[in-house]
C-alpha cells in the first residue's frame, strides 16, 4: 500500500526525522490560511500516489498567500497521470542548498533490508541507478543485529558530510530504518532530503510503501488507504478475498493461480486478442465468488468475452461449473463466454456448463484462440491438429566438468537428505492409469 | 529417487487437527505419504486423521517420538514464521510452507535464522512438493502426475499443474515436481534445485517455469550456463503484466524496470534454454531436448 508524502512525511516526524513544517488542504481557501499562519515562502505540492508530480506541474512555490491560492487552484483538480488531485500539502518552502538521496528498501536478491543513499538526490533512484550507478552507496542490514552507528557514519563521510551533520545523519537513518520496520514497509524513502543554507538536514519529501501481507497487523494504516490506490473494481475484489488488476483490453479473464491468470492473459495477445484484466478467484470457486468476478470484469465496458480458465486440481472441476451457472444466473449478460475446465471431474463440469449458452475448449490455446475469436465478432475456425508429441527420454551421460565453479550455497548441502546411489534404472515410460 | 522426497520421507504435519491440515494429510496419506506426526498445541496425545496421526504439542516431541525428516505446516500467516522456526530448532533437514501472506519482513529474518542452522525451507507461498509414485508433501494433486525422468520446478500453482498435466497425458513422467512459491523471500531458489536435479541419476532434464519480479530466472540462466549439463526448458509467465503492480504473488512485480518477462526469457534464451511461447508448447520441446 502506498502512503501519501503528507501521511509518510508524519511518521517520518514520530521517528525524529526533521520535516518542513506544513499542513495539508483540500481547498484553496484552506492553503491560503495555511500560506497566512506560516507567513513564508511555501511550496503547494499535488498529493497523489505517482511519481512525477512536479514535472507535470503538481508543485509549484509561492511567495505570497495570494500566489499560493493561486497555484492551489490550478493544482487541486489537475490529473496526473490519470489521478485526480484531491489534497495539497502546503510547506514551508526549504532554502536548499543539496539533495541527498536516502531509502531504506528490501533488497531481494540479497536477502536484505538495505539503506540506500546517494548525493545525487532529487532524481529518480533508478535513474542514478541506470546512468551512476557508482553514485549510489549501499549498506546491507543485518536482520538480527538492525542498522549500526558505524554504517550511518560510513554513509554519511560517502556522502561528504561535516561536523554536526554526521551525527544529525545518524538520527534521521536510524529513524527512517525504525519507521521501516515498524510499518513493515518494502520501501520508506527521502528523495530529496535536503542540506538547507544553514548547515542542516531537512527531509523535503517522504515515501512510504508498506507490506501488504503485513496488512493484518496494522488495522490503523489500512484505515487510511486512499480510495485513488486502486481502482473501485479493484478495491471490490480485494473485499472478497479476489486478485484483480484493470487493463485496457477486451477479453476479460477468469483463472484460478496467479501465475495461471498471467498465463492466459499473455496466451490471449500471442494470440491476438488484448487481456481486460488479471484476475485470481484463488483455490475452489463457491458461486459467490465466481459471481463477484463475473460482476468485477463485466463492470469493464471495454469487455467484449469472457474467458474463463480454471485448472481444478483438489478444487473440483463439477463445482466451479455449478457456480459459473449459478454466477450467470445472479449476473446475466449477453457477452460471449467461453470456458476451459481441466482436471478433477472435468467431464462432470463440461456437462453442467453445456445447458448453458458457452463455447467450452479443452487446451489453452483453443480457448484464447476462442475467446480472441468471440471478442472480434468472428467464427472460431479450429486450427489444423498438430502432429502428436514423439517422446523418446533418453538417459542423460553427458560427462560433468572436471572442476566446478563454486557457486554460493545459501544452506549447507547436509539440509539435504543423502542421495542413495541407486542403480541406474533403465529410462522406461509407465503409464498411469 | 529423485530430490529431496522419496518413499522414506518421515513427516510432520503442523496444524493437521484444521480444517486445510486435515484434508491435506488426507491427500497425502492416500499418495502414500508416511506421515508419522502431527502437531497442534494443547492437542497433544490425541489422534488425528481417524486415528492414523499421533499428535504432539510440540514439534520437538514429534520429531523425538517418531524420528521425522520432514515438515510441513498448514497454518494462517501470522504463526506461519513461528511455526517454521519451531521446526528449526529441532533440526528437521526439510521443511515445507505453502502459506500464502507471510510479511516479508519475517520472512528476512526467518530465511536468515534457517541459513544459521542449515535447514532448509521450500516455499512459502508454494504447492509443495511430489515425487510421483512415492512421497507428496503439499498439495499438488497426485493423479495428475506420473513417474518419470523430467524434473519440474516452479514459482507457480496451478500453472505447473497444468505443465505436469500436459507432460503426464503424453507419457512424459517426472522426477520430482518442486514448487519453491510466489514470494519474493523464499527459502529455496531455482538454482538450489537445478543443482539437485543435475546431480540427481534419476532426472534427465528440467523444466523451469518462471515468472516476472526478481532475478531468480536470471540467476538460474547463469548456473545453468556454467554448471548445467542436462536439458533445461522453460517457460515465463507475464509478459503482459503491466509493471509496478503485483499480479497475485507477492514476488510478481516489474519493480524499476527489472524483472520483466522480456529480460528473463532473453537470459535463458542466450545460454540455450528452450523457451516456450505458452505452455503447451512445453511437452514438444522436452521432446527435442530429449533427441
Amino acid at each position: 500500500m502506498k502512503l501519501h508524502e503528507y501521511q509518510s512525511k508524519q511518521i517520518f516526524a514520530r521517528y525524529g526525522i526533521p520535516i518542513p513544517t506544513g499542513r495539508v488542504a483540500s481547498t484553496t481557501a484552506e492553503v491560503r490560511q495555511i500560506a497566512v499562519e506560516l507567513g513564508k515562502r511555501v511550496v503547494v505540492k499535488s498529493q497523489v500516489l505517482v511519481g512525477g508530480r512536479g514535472k507535470a506541474g503538481g508543485v509549484k512555490v509561492a511567495n505570497s498567500p495570494d500566489e499560493a491560492e493561486q497555484a492551489a487552484s490550478k493544482i487541486l483538480g489537475m490529473n496526473i497521470k490519470g489521478l485526480t488531485v484531491r489534497k495539497v500539502l502546503v510547506d514551508e518552502a526549504a532554502d536548499i542548498q543539496h539533495e541527498i538521496y536516502l531509502g531504506v528498501v528490501i533488497n531481494r536478491a540479497a536477502r536484505r533490508v538495505t539503506m540506500m543513499a546517494s548525493a545525487a538526490g532529487g532524481m529518480e533512484i533508478e535513474e542514478v541507478a541506470r546512468v551512476s550507478p557508482e553514485k549510489i552507496i549501499k549498506v546491507l542490514i543485518d536482520p538480527f543485529i538492525g542498522l549500526r552507528d558505524y554504517q550511518t557514519r560510513q554513509i554519511a563521510f560517502t556522502l561528504g558530510l561535516k561536523g554536526d551533520q554526521i551525527r544529525d545523519f545518524g538520527v534521521i537513518a536510524n529513524g527512517l530504518y525504525k519507521a521501516f520496520l515498524d510499518c513493515d514497509a518494502s520501501l520508506a524513502e527521502i528523495n530529496p532530503l535536503v542540506i538547507t543554507g544553514e548547515g542542516k538536514l531537512l527531509a523535503v519529501d517522504g515515501k512510504i510503501v508498506t507490506d501488504d501481507n503485513a496488512s493484518f497487523r496494522h488495522q490503523d494504516l489500512a484505515a487510511v488507504r486512499d480510495v485513488d490506490e486502486e481502482t473501485s473494481s479493484e478495491a471490490e475484489a480485494r473485499r472478497f478475498g479476489l486478485s484483480y488488476i484493470q487493463l485496457d483490453g477486451q477479453i476479460g479473464c477468469m483463472v484460478n493461480g496467479a501465475g495461471l491468470a498471467m498465463t492466459t492473459m499473455d496466451i490471449v495477445k500471442l494470440f491476438g486478442g488484448s487481456p481486460a484484466n488479471f484476475l485470481d478467484i484463488g483455490g475452489g470457486a463457491s458461486a459467490d465468488k465466481v459471481a463477484a468476478a463475473l460482476r468485477i470484469i463485466l463492470a469493464d465496458p471495454n469487455v467484449k468475452a469472457v474467458l474463463f480458465n480454471i485448472f481444478g486440481g483438489i478444487t473440483r472441476c463439477d463445482e466451479v461449473a455449478k457456480g459459473i451457472v449459478q454466477a450467470l444466473g445472479q449476473v446475466p449478460t449477453l457477452v460471449p463466454m467461453v470456458v476451459r475446465l481441466v482436471g478433477t471431474n472435468e467431464e462432470e463440469g463440461r456437462a453442467i456448463l453445456a445447458g448453458a449458452k458457452m463455447q467450452t475448449a479443452s487446451t489453452l490455446v483453443e480457448a484464447a484462440q476462442k475467446a480472441v475469436a468471440a471478442a472480434k465478432g468472428e467464427e472460431y475456425v479450429a486450427p489444423p491438429p498438430s502432429p502428436p508429441v514423439v517422446y523418446k527420454p533418453r538417459k542423460h551421460r553427458v560427462a560433468k566438468p572436471a572442476a566446478k565453479k563454486t557457486v554460493a550455497k545459501k544452506t549447507a548441502k547436509k539440509a539435504t537428505k543423502p542421495v542413495k546411489k541407486a542403480a541406474k534404472k533403465p529410462a522406461k515410460k509407465t503409464t498411469r492409469k | 529417487m529423485s530430490i529431496l522426497v522419496d518413499k522414506n520421507t518421515r513427516l510432520i504435519v503442523q496444524g493437521i487437527t484444521g480444517r486445510e491440515g486435515e484434508f491435506h494429510t488426507r491427500q497425502m496419506l492416500e499418495y502414500g505419504t508416511k506421515v508419522v506426526g502431527g502437531v497442534r498445541p494443547g492437542r497433544g496425545g490425541e489422534w488425528a486423521v481417524d486415528g492414523k496421526v499421533p499428535v504432539f504439542d510440540t514439534v520437538k516431541e514429534a520429531v523425538e517420538t517418531t524420528g521425522a525428516n520432514a515438515w510441513i505446516c498448514y497454518v494462517p500467516a501470522g504463526a506461519a514464521p513461528d511455526a517454521i522456526l519451531e521446526a528449526a530448532d529441532t533440526g528437521v533437514p526439510f521443511l515445507v510452507c505453502i502459506t500464502e501472506g507471510i510479511p516479508v519482513l519475517d520472512m528476512i529474518r526467518v530465511r536468515a535464522y534457517l541459513d544459521q542452522k542449515g535447514v532448509r525451507l521450500l516455499g512459502p507461498n508454494c504447492p509443495g512438493i511430489i515425487t510421483p509414485g512415492q512421497c507428496k508433501v503439499g498439495i499438488i494433486p497426485g493423479h495428475i502426475t506420473m513417474p518419470g525422468n523430467i524434473g519440474i520446478v516452479s514459482r507457480s500453482g496451478t500453472l505447473t499443474y497444468e505443465v505436469v498435466y500436459a507432460l503426464t497425458m503424453r507419457g512424459m513422467g517426472q522426477s520430482t515436481c518442486v514448487g519453491i512459491g510466489g514470494d519474493p523471500i523464499n527459502g529455496t531458489s531455482f538454482i538450489d534445485v537445478l543443482e539437485m536435479f543435475e546431480d540427481d541419476p534419476l532426472t534427465d532434464q528440467v523444466v523451469m517455469i518462471g515468472e516476472i519480479g526478481g532475478n531468480d530466472e536470471e540467476k538460474a540462466a547463469e548456473f545453468i550456463s556454467t554448471q548445467m549439463s542436462k536439458p533445461v526448458v522453460s517457460f515465463v509467465a507475464g509478459r503482459t503484466a503491466p509493471p509496478g503492480k503485483r499480479m497475485g504473488h507477492a514476488g510478481a512485480i516489474i519493480e524499476g524496470g527489472a524483472g520483466t518477462a522480456e529480460g528473463k526469457i532473453k537470459a535463458l534464451e542466450d545460454v540455450g534454454v528452450r523457451v516456450a511461447k505458452h505452455p503447451e508448447e512445453i511437452p514438444q520441446l522436452v521432446a527435442e531436448a530429449a533427441r
